[in-house]
């Protein structure tokens, strides 16, 4: 079986976040990056899979992982290639900066293409940054490819994946004839921390660094330029004001009543 | 760090201590617990088996990174940190005089964590002296076995590990009647005394084995009959510096602990941290810290560099030891009241710190190896 999983750098949502003063775009360069820990799942999903599945032909499976981004974003393959990926792709160009949701997912899925298109394409349910949720699906389609998202549970047998999808009231079990693509849930599993000897093993194992011309995107489609949507202002929350500390001399409960009045909430 | 893959390995440890180990430390230390879950971690993860060949398993890293990631280890769990010090000393023996047959057999599973070992050398009477050793190995007629009678004393993972490195006697001359075996946890005839009720380290279970007429095969003795003595010293030189590198992770631990705790405590309008009294406290801890860091890791380079590093790895263990003491103790300092009651780790670190003063070699024999050798010929 072969696996291609999307994951993303992305900044440490510990870090003091901002946006770039220049293009109002996440700043990725003044703050440290990691691989996002949604797409810790979908990595653990597949590694998974490939562990239990025995090819009919004997054929070994292979877990490809792909992320688009800068530079930095090698770091974010290195560590799936330590928890256990077979090979990387990276697709790195200047003109991707400020790329939106839609271009984002045209060229993973040229990339995906030219990877070959595989059993199963494994994302996360969101990015820890973006956090739109919506590439999993374009993909999809761009791909032509069953769509099975937000999986607690991912099996495959033989030609068909099944997944459970947990809903606040009812939980959906749903299959797709493979080649899908199926993103999953923060419940799905435990991701496994990189062991010592995946940490040496990383160092052996494959990673190509694409350009758009390679994978033939035209630059103009992606982009700030291209972007749907563009951030026209931003502005930092204001710092937390200390609160106001009421000493109880008996007429605690008024003054209580009289704040909460004074901002509305009674 | 030598590599970038050492730099890797120091953050995965980093990872694994925040997110797994020092969340539940003080939980566990209180309640006594074993941490059995946390070693199979560390051994899934690769970080039981460091200074090890890699064609046993080990993970092939020289010494000065194995003890960068005791001593991150420590400052998120002492009790581990000691753990993963003594496992690995009780898999030195048979990496260093084992057979290739023993090697092949026996380091898979202790390496990767499968199994955990205890180190059977010290009994109530032969602590400093281990010339001292009673517990005796006899032959059987055909030499195939050999029949182990004697208590060990102070026996870290007694009860819990699967194996115990013993150092026996099989003769009667004092330093050279000494014999090492490595003896499986499930062989009849051994039992557990009541664990020791300790003033710190509670996740470390110690107590006194007792081995009655113990069948040992003979293909358990590692290294010729007579050697123990040696391959016990030999294995205490890298065994020091395991705990100088803990002791020093937990000194780093209660400096960080002082540090911010004197950030945010205000008296007279201000953080403690900005009175000169204290923020030089802090500084010597600091450089207490720092200097007992670059003395480990000079020891560490030597051994690395197949030099001779004995006299160092006294003096690490020495140096570190002292810093963790001190260190902890003026980290209550720092916390005042807070710091000596129990909802603060600073009095835990303190108690912690006292044994690394005393176990593998005392003090006092630190400074007996460091003055032999420096007034050697």
């Amino acid at each position: 079986m072969n696996i291609v999983i999307c994951i993303k750098y992305v900044p440490d949502a510990q870090a003091d976040l901002t946006f770039s003063e220049s293009d109002n775009t996440t700043d990725r360069l003044g703050v440290e990056g990691l691989l996002s820990e949604l797409d810790e799942y979908a990595i653990e999903a597949g590694l998974k899979l490939v562990e239990g599945a025995v090819g009919p032909d004997g054929a070994a499976s292979t877990v490809t992982v792909l992320t688009v981004g800068p530079d930095r974003a090698a770091d974010a393959i290195k560590k799936a290639l330590q928890m256990g990926a077979n090979a990387g792709v990276h697709v790195n160009d200047e003109a991707i900066h400020g790329s939106d949701a839609v271009a984002t997912s045209l060229i993973l899925a040229q990339a995906i293409k030219k990877i070959g298109i595989p059993d199963l394409v494994l994302t996360g349910m969101a990015s820890t940054d973006g956090a739109m949720g919506v590439v999993p699906a374009m993909l999809a389609e761009r791909l032509g490819l069953p769509q099975v998202t937000l999986a607690s549970e991912v099996t495959v047998e033989g030609e068909t994946v099944t997944i459970r999808r947990d809903g606040d009231l009812a939980s959906e079990t749903i299959t797709a004839s493979l080649p899908a693509l199926v993103s999953v849930t923060d419940q799905i599993n435990e991701p496994r921390y990189p062991s010592f000897k995946g940490i040496m093993a990383a160092k052996k194992k494959p990673v190509e660094t694409w350009s758009l011309a390679d994978l033939g995107v035209d630059a103009a489609l992606v982009g700030l330029g291209a972007a749907w949507t563009t951030v026209e202002s931003f502005a930092k929350r204001p710092p937390r004001v200390k609160g106001q500390i009421v000493t109880d001399e008996g007429e605690g409960g008024t003054r209580l009543a009289e704040f909460l009045t004074a901002q509305k909430f009674a | 760090m030598p590599t970038d893959e050492s730099q890797d390995l120091i953050d995965l440890t980093r990872q694994i201590c925040a997110a797994q180990l020092a969340p539940i430390a003080s939980a566990a230390e209180e309640a006594a617990q074993f941490p059995g879950d946390t070693f199979a971690l560390l051994g899934r993860s690769g970080l039981l088996s460091l200074p090890y060949a890699e064609e046993h398993g080990g993970g092939g890293q020289p010494y000065e990174v194995y003890l960068q990631v005791v001593e991150e280890i420590a400052s998120a769990w002492m009790s581990v940190a000691v753990g993963v010090s003594v496992h690995s000393l009780t898999c030195f023996p048979v990496a260093e005089y084992g057979s290739d047959q023993q090697r092949a057999e026996l380091l898979p599973a202790m390496l990767s964590g499968q199994t955990l070992g205890g180190y059977c050398l010290s009994e109530t009477q032969a602590g400093s002296d281990v010339s001292a050793i009673s517990t005796r190995a006899t032959a059987s007629q055909d030499r195939s076995t050999y029949s182990v009678t004697g208590s060990k004393a102070w026996i870290s993972h007694a009860g819990h590990a699967d194996f115990y490195t013993a150092f026996v006697r099989t003769d009667d001359h004092p330093s050279k009647g000494l014999s090492c075996f490595v003896i499986p946890a499930d062989t009849g005839g051994i039992s557990f005394g009541t664990p020791e009720r300790k003033m710190g380290l509670a996740c470390d279970p110690v107590s006194q084995v007792h081995f009655d007429r113990a069948v040992v095969d003979s293909g358990r003795m590692i290294g010729a009959p007579g050697l123990g003595m040696s391959i016990a010293l030999h294995a205490l030189d890298s065994g020091r510096l395991g705990v100088a590198a803990a002791a020093t992770g937990l000194a780093q631990a209660a400096l960080d602990l002082a540090v911010s705790y004197s950030k945010e405590r205000e008296q007279f309008g201000k953080a403690i941290s900005e009175f000169q009294g204290l923020s030089f406290l802090l500084a010597d801890m600091e450089a207490a810290v720092t200097s007992a860091r670059a003395t480990y890791l000079h020891a560490a380079r030597l051994k690395d560099a197949d030099r001779p590093f004995s006299k160092q790895a006294a003096v690490a263990k020495l140096i570190c030891t002292d810093a963790a003491m001190r260190v902890t103790t003026d980290a209550i300092q720092v916390l005042g009241g807070a710091g000596y009651t129990r909802d603060f780790p600073a009095e835990r670190y303190m108690r912690e710190a006292k044994v690394t003063q005393i176990f593998e070699g005392t003090n006092q024999i630190q400074r007996l190896v460091i003055a032999r050798q420096l007034l050697r010929g």
